[in-house]
């Protein structure tokens, strides 16, 4: 047993395998399969790391490493400052069962030196970082995703039913903009589910009152107010600036325009629609949005319904009564969809219908499919500009 | 055979409120003339004069008729249908 320092690190230095920092920069460069394990402090991460690295201080390590890389047989290049506490770190993962450790020397004060690569991590204030502690403790969110979610941009249309949650937890997440397009004022008859809304705002417009609640939800969020109806001639200058669109509109013709921008323009839409005690889910990513987002396109609205229905068949919205919590499970799927998509994590429901059945508890799936007759993004587009259908219940 | 056809609210003033019904044929086609015959008035919701109306889908299980042999798809003892129309709620 080591008695000093000293022994404790001839010891060390006798159980662990050293990497030359040229060798791992070349094994980085070559694409290796390992894991790049920073095991110093967060101030110093945050000052600068390799780039790729995972970072869990070697105070940590411990408690969080088998969680973080669960395969103990997967090569892991651990590295600090200057060589030591990397050495301490892996000679800890060979006492943990792991069996493919090295650690990096000396460390990356000399990558730095070198010139080699250094990424440096988001800069979050220490009062995001309290605000956001829960979700920096995610690996999936982490001061990256958080710092994504900050830089990222969701248009919501409408404040009503399903913008109300939705937005809420948007701007919780620290989604950084959020665009809310509605042309409505607040009506008490809103209040039983719109929770954007307060009693002593009604005869406000619900952009308004919107980005009051969210401004004081989260100062972070910098709200954009709409204060129109979403209509073929603002489509275009109302979709361009934002990442994600969250549908929340309450009739079939703006639905159509919705889907038509999201193809014309390559948005991805979060479509959520609500009827009584029953909800629809899903997200649409056309091709062009596909494309830009690195994933792989599904089918549209129009794959889905290539059109609306006649509005003798259409129920009214505002006549067919709807049980104000059900707008909270949707448009909160809505958000947990959106916020995925920022994120790039997890899998969305791109191709997958959620119904939900509030009074039987039930949520079912249904498979979607791109129609390669779709009208819109079928293989034969006929769709060459927007459509105002008329006549369905515009008043939400 | 009997399937099991799951009516989505707007079409339950047919069916006399019953969210779930039972219906025969070997078919889905089958299955709407058994529906129109128990529920009359359905069949002119479900159908128009070119087949499954555009803004409504039936599923067999998790899939669309319209992808796999429209109102020919073939049913059996078990399956389930899902009529899942269009809806444009949201405020």
């Amino acid at each position: 047993m080591p008695t000093t320092y000293s022994d404790l690190m001839v010891d060390v230095r006798k159980r662990t395998t050293q990497l030359p920092l040229e060798e791992l920069k070349q094994r980085l460069d070559q694409g290796d399969k390992f894991h790049l394990l920073d095991v110093r402090e967060k101030d110093e991460v945050r000052a600068g790391c390799i780039p790729g690295a995972i970072s869990i201080p070697r105070g940590f390590l411990e408690i969080q490493v088998e969680q973080r890389l669960p395969d103990k047989n997967a090569p892991i290049v651990v590295y600090c400052a200057g060589g030591i506490r990397s050495a301490l770190a892996a000679a800890t993962l060979a006492d943990l069962g792991y069996t493919c450790v090295e650690t990096a020397n000396p460390g990356f004060v000399r990558w730095k030196e070198l010139g080699f690569p250094i990424e440096t991590p988001p800069n979050l204030t220490q009062a995001q970082r309290e605000r956001y502690s829960r979700h920096l403790l995610l690996p999936e969110v982490g001061e990256a995703g958080q710092a994504m979610l900050l830089k990222s941009r969701v248009l919501l249309l409408g404040a009503g039913g399903l913008g109300s949650p939705a937005s809420l937890y948007l701007a919780a997440a620290g989604v950084g903009t959020l665009g809310i397009v509605d042309a409505d004022t607040v009506d008490t008859s809103n209040l039983q589910r719109q929770i954007l809304h307060t009693t002593s705002r009604v005869g406000m417009p619900k952009v308004v009152s919107a980005a009051k609640t969210l401004k004081d939800l989260n100062p972070d969020v910098h709200v954009i107010e709409y204060p129109e109806r979403l209509t073929s001639k603002n489509a275009d200058r109302l979709f361009g600036d934002y990442d994600v669109v969250v549908d929340g509109t309450d009739n079939f013709p703006t639905r159509y325009l919705v889907n038509d921008a999201s193809v014309f323009l390559g948005k991805p839409v979060v479509h959520g629609s609500i009827f009584r005690f029953d909800g629809q889910v899903t997200t649409f990513v056309p091709e062009k949005a596909a494309a830009k987002m690195g994933i792989a396109a599904g089918p549209c609205y129009r794959c889905l319904y290539p059109e609306p229905p006649p509005p003798h068949l259409a129920p009214s919205c505002q006549e067919a009564g709807v049980l104000g919590i059900l707008c909270g499970i949707v448009g909160t799927l809505q958000a947990t969809e959106a916020i995925k998509l920022l994120l790039k994590k997890g899998n969305s429901l791109v191709g997958r219908l959620i119904t939900y059945d509030s009074l039987n508890m039930k949520f079912r799936e249904l498979r979607l499919r791109r129609d390669p007759s779709c009208p819109a993004c079928g293989v034969h587009p006929t769709l060459t500009g927007y459509i105002d259908y008329e006549g369905f219940c515009a008043a939400g | 055979m009997s399937i099991l056809v799951r009516i989505p609210t707007p079409l339950r003033s047919l069916t006399g409120g019953a969210d779930e019904v039972f219906a025969s044929g070997s078919t889905v086609a089958e299955i709407v003339d058994d529906l129109e015959t128990k529920h009359p008035g359905l069949r002119e919701r479900l159908l128009d004069a070119k087949g499954v109306r555009r803004f409504i889908n039936l599923y067999v299980g998790e899939e669309d008729i319209r992808f796999l042999d429209g109102l020919r798809t073939a049913v059996k003892d078990g399956d389930q249908i899902s009529i899942v129309p269009a809806v444009a709620g949201g405020a």
